[in-house]
């Protein structure tokens, strides 16, 4: 029985372990690039690095519940795009107000995930195929919505402010590093406090249980990807804000790149179990990474070398945990000997 | 339940079925393999619908569309295989689809716990809700379940298998629940093979058999013989051909104290040559885990394996290939046989090493060896190129042994070799294992169906709960004798 008090607390301890690993890397990273370069932790420096973690940060938010799931998205990518070529026709090309511009892209990303998830619930494409054909869909819309020419917001500067401006003069954060890190705490409460995340979670550990319990498992995982889609719009929005166009040819790899945060934060892609502060640290530790290449001047063709030994470095770690869980629970059920 | 017929493809799975339960009883539900009580009790829990039949609760008919529907009745089921979401907590399992909320999508997570820790109390369980269901042990979880049943305010509740994995102290402690809902006036069906442990727990006692509703007993008058006599029945079998002793022969297999895990306890046996041994048992007795550590599938923990008397390290299927033992897995489609690809590739699959040269394979040899097989075997397929997915059971299992014997193998373990395949097919394959003893290999046969294990073995190994129970040789065998050592708890 000593033995199995004993398993249990090295259960615990590697979970713990987990946790704060991402979080003491992201320190670690920032303590090294800080002595290795004087320019490093600087306000100017510091707000590129928030900067360029927010979009990718955003669509990672959404990734997170699919992936929580068991799933996965690969169009968030394309579906940002076409969302941002969604709100520069409604602004610039058809002169209407911002903020229908703003309402047009979210709702233009919502659809696609809504689409993504009748796929894969309704039709039981697989999450893989499904997404994959939706990115290229959303990729060649894009496209073709815009002509092939990337539309320019001149005409409208306030539409910049929205990301670029900053409302808190001190610092000089710029707004769109504080719109993240509050629609991540809006995310987080979703995640934790409400029926929709329960269920989220419920249908990565076990579907079937979650079916047999009564609960409606398609219409939940419907809502996941619409979330998943609703991110991209916002993305959209942000990246056109922040660049102050829409790119039609942007977009192919920001998948990945949310898919890597949500892993490095310690989401399993086996589904069951994800945290919110997770996700954002993973994409704050992928944007510390790159800015701190660079300003070692580590040429940028090695930061994406780097950044993919990192995803599979979280990937592996992650395997390792839960091999050491099941060896421990497994010598708990047979602990009677 | 009165007249409950259920058909499948190929099977009528219950036949004109009646039972019965009371309020405040317990009522096992016993029978061998395939009798029909599972389907029985997923009738009732809305699982599956019958083809025909009523069902009762407290005098009115009710119509049962699926699991929830039969919940809100009031009528839950604990599968044997538990349904669980291992990364949510235990609180959240329960109330998992109705959770307690404030305004429709906010949870209360703290009346979830609330609620939670007052059902703990009326059962007096000593469980911590806020605990990942995922470390519990397997009685913890089953526990878990029946709170979450008996949240559904259920006055019926059917427990499949519920002692299967658990040991004697968590049995009497499940118990001890049992007894307390039965005095509260809820009625729980109670599905075993445990017969010893049915007199403990059970008021009265119903059998079936082949589909069909054999007797009810009150367990007061009933003995472990007379259930089993019921069980069993009095089917009449063709007498087993005389199947001389292969005592005298050399022994080429020898297990010798094996252990993996709660399926596989302290194994030993010896198999002679040209002998067929076979393995009896009730589904879960282990006897498929025993034969795949022997195997190598399974990484054993301890014990020693002898093939022609010299001990041998098998660490993989491979090992065991080349120690010559060949397996034929209970799930053919699942396991043994590549279902896209033709005879030719499955006959050398495994082997293709002894086919090729440089790694460029040669298919005319190929060929020749797929034709043998198919020649030998009497295969019945239009070329050796054909699919695998077209062909019958039969004919699919035939493949299969061809593969072992193309490989060399000397040993043959056949894990539920009539399985699934028609009566025709089935003397086929008995007369092919006959043909093999007497080409001098060896077989291990593990099958449910006693028939085919008295008519088939020279020897007789039965197992329950990981462990042999007993060994009887072909001449002293029979159901009934089986039956009870397949029952027997160590």
């Amino acid at each position: 029985m000593a033995k199995v008090s004993l398993s249990r607390i090295t259960t615990i301890r590697s979970d713990a372990i987990q946790r704060v690993l991402a979080f003491g890397s992201l320190v670690l990273m920032v303590i090294f690039f800080s002595i290795a370069s004087e320019n490093f932790l600087t306000i100017p420096n510091v707000n590129g690095i928030l900067l360029a973690a927010t979009v990718n940060g955003v669509l990672a938010l959404g990734a997170t519940f699919v992936i929580i799931t068991g799933g996965i998205d690969l169009s968030v990518g394309t579906m940002m795009t076409v969302s941002a070529v969604a709100t520069g026709i409604i602004i610039t090309n058809w002169e209407l107000p911002i903020w229908l511009g703003i309402i047009v892209g979210i709702i233009t990303g919502t659809l696609g995930g809504a689409i993504n998830g009748i796929l894969i619930a309704r039709l039981k494409i697989p999450p893989f195929i499904a997404t994959l054909g939706t990115l290229y869909i959303a990729k060649g819309l894009a496209l073709v919505a815009s002509g092939l020419k990337p539309i320019y917001f001149n005409d409208t500067p306030r539409f910049n402010e929205i990301a670029m401006g900053t409302i808190i003069p001190v610092l000089e954060i710029p707004n769109i590093v504080l719109i993240f890190f509050f629609v991540s705490f809006l995310a987080h409460l979703l995640l934790t406090k409400t029926t929709f995340g329960r269920y989220t979670f419920a249908l990565g550990s076990n579907e079937e249980a979650a079916r047999l319990s009564g609960v409606n498992v398609d219409k939940w995982k419907i809502w996941v990807y619409v979330f998943g889609g609703a991110t991209a719009g916002l993305a959209g929005v942000l990246i056109s804000a922040r660049l102050n166009s829409a790119q039609p040819s942007l977009g192919m790899g920001y998948e990945l790149e949310a898919i890597a945060a949500v892993v490095i934060g310690g989401t399993s892609l086996r589904g069951g179990e994800g945290k919110i502060i997770g996700t954002v640290i993973g994409a704050l530790v992928i944007s510390v990474l790159t800015n701190g290449l660079r300003i070692l001047s580590v040429p940028q063709e090695w930061q994406t070398v780097v950044t993919g030994a990192i995803v599979i470095l979280a990937v592996y770690l992650d395997i390792v945990r839960r091999k050491r869980e099941a060896v421990s629970s497994a010598r708990q059920t047979s602990g009677e000997k | 339940m009165t007249g409950i017929s259920k058909r499948y493809p190929g099977v009528l799975a219950l036949d004109n079925a009646n039972f019965d339960l009371k309020a405040g009883e317990v009522h096992a539900l016993v029978g061998e393999n395939g009798a029909g009580k599972s389907t029985m009790m997923k009738i009732l829990s809305g699982i599956v619908t019958e083809d025909s039949g009523k069902i009762l609760l407290e005098g009115k008919a009710i119509h049962l569309h699926g699991p929830r529907s039969a919940q809100e009745l009031g009528i839950s089921i604990i599968h044997q295989e538990l349904n669980l979401m291992p990364d949510l907590t235990i609180a959240q399992n329960i109330f998992i689809g109705r959770e307690p909320r404030r305004f429709k999508f906010i949870l209360n997570d703290s009346g979830l716990v609330k609620e939670a820790e007052k059902l703990f109390a009326e059962l007096h369980l000593n469980l911590d809700p806020n605990r990942k269901v995922e470390g519990l042990s397997v009685a913890q979880q089953q526990l878990v379940e029946i709170v979450k049943a008996l949240s559904y305010n259920s006055r019926v509740l059917i427990m499949d298998e519920p002692t299967a994995a658990l040991t004697s102290n968590e049995i009497n402690e499940l118990f001890r629940i049992i007894k307390g809902l039965r005095d509260k006036g809820v009625g729980i069906v109670h599905i075993s093979h445990r017969l010893e442990e049915l007199k403990q727990i059970s008021d009265r006692i119903t059998v079936m058999r082949d589909g069909k509703y054999v007797d009810t007993l009150d367990t007061k008058d009933a003995t472990v013989d007379k259930i089993i006599s019921l069980m069993v029945g009095r089917t009449i079998f063709q007498e087993a051909p005389h199947i001389p002793s292969t005592d005298n022969q050399p022994i080429v297999l020898e297990v010798k104290n094996l252990n993996n895990g709660r399926f596989v306890r302290n194994i030993s046996f010896k198999l002679h040559k040209g002998e067929i041994l076979g393995f009896a048992g009730l589904v879960g007795a282990g006897r498929t885990e025993v034969l795949r550590t022997i195997f190598g599938a399974d990484k054993l923990i301890s014990g020693e394996i002898l093939v022609n008397g010299k001990s041998v390290k098998i660490q993989s299927p491979q090992d065991a290939v080349k120690h010559g033992l060949g397996y034929l897995s209970e799930d053919r489609k699942l396991l043994a046989l590549a279902l896209s690809l033709d005879i030719e590739s499955n006959t050398v699959l495994g082997i293709f090493k002894r086919f090729a040269r440089f790694g460029f394979t040669n298919s005319k040899k190929i060929q020749i060896a797929a034709e043998k097989q198919v020649k030998n075997l009497s295969i019945r397929t239009p070329s050796t190129k054909q699919k695998i997915s077209n062909l019958s059971g039969g004919n699919q299992q035939k493949v299969a042994i061809g593969k072992w014997l193309t490989a060399d193998s000397e040993i043959i373990i056949f894990d539920e070799p009539t399985r699934g395949i028609d009566v025709g097919a089935k003397s086929e394959i008995y007369k092919l294992m006959n043909d093999l003893i007497d080409q001098g290999k060896s077989i291990v046969m593990i099958s449910s169906e006693l028939p085919e294990i008295l008519r088939m073995s020279h020897r007789i190994v039965v197992m329950c709960e990981g462990r042999i129970t007993g060994e009887i040789s072909n001449k002293n065998a029979d159901q009934e004798s089986i039956m009870a050592l397949a029952t027997m708890r160590a």
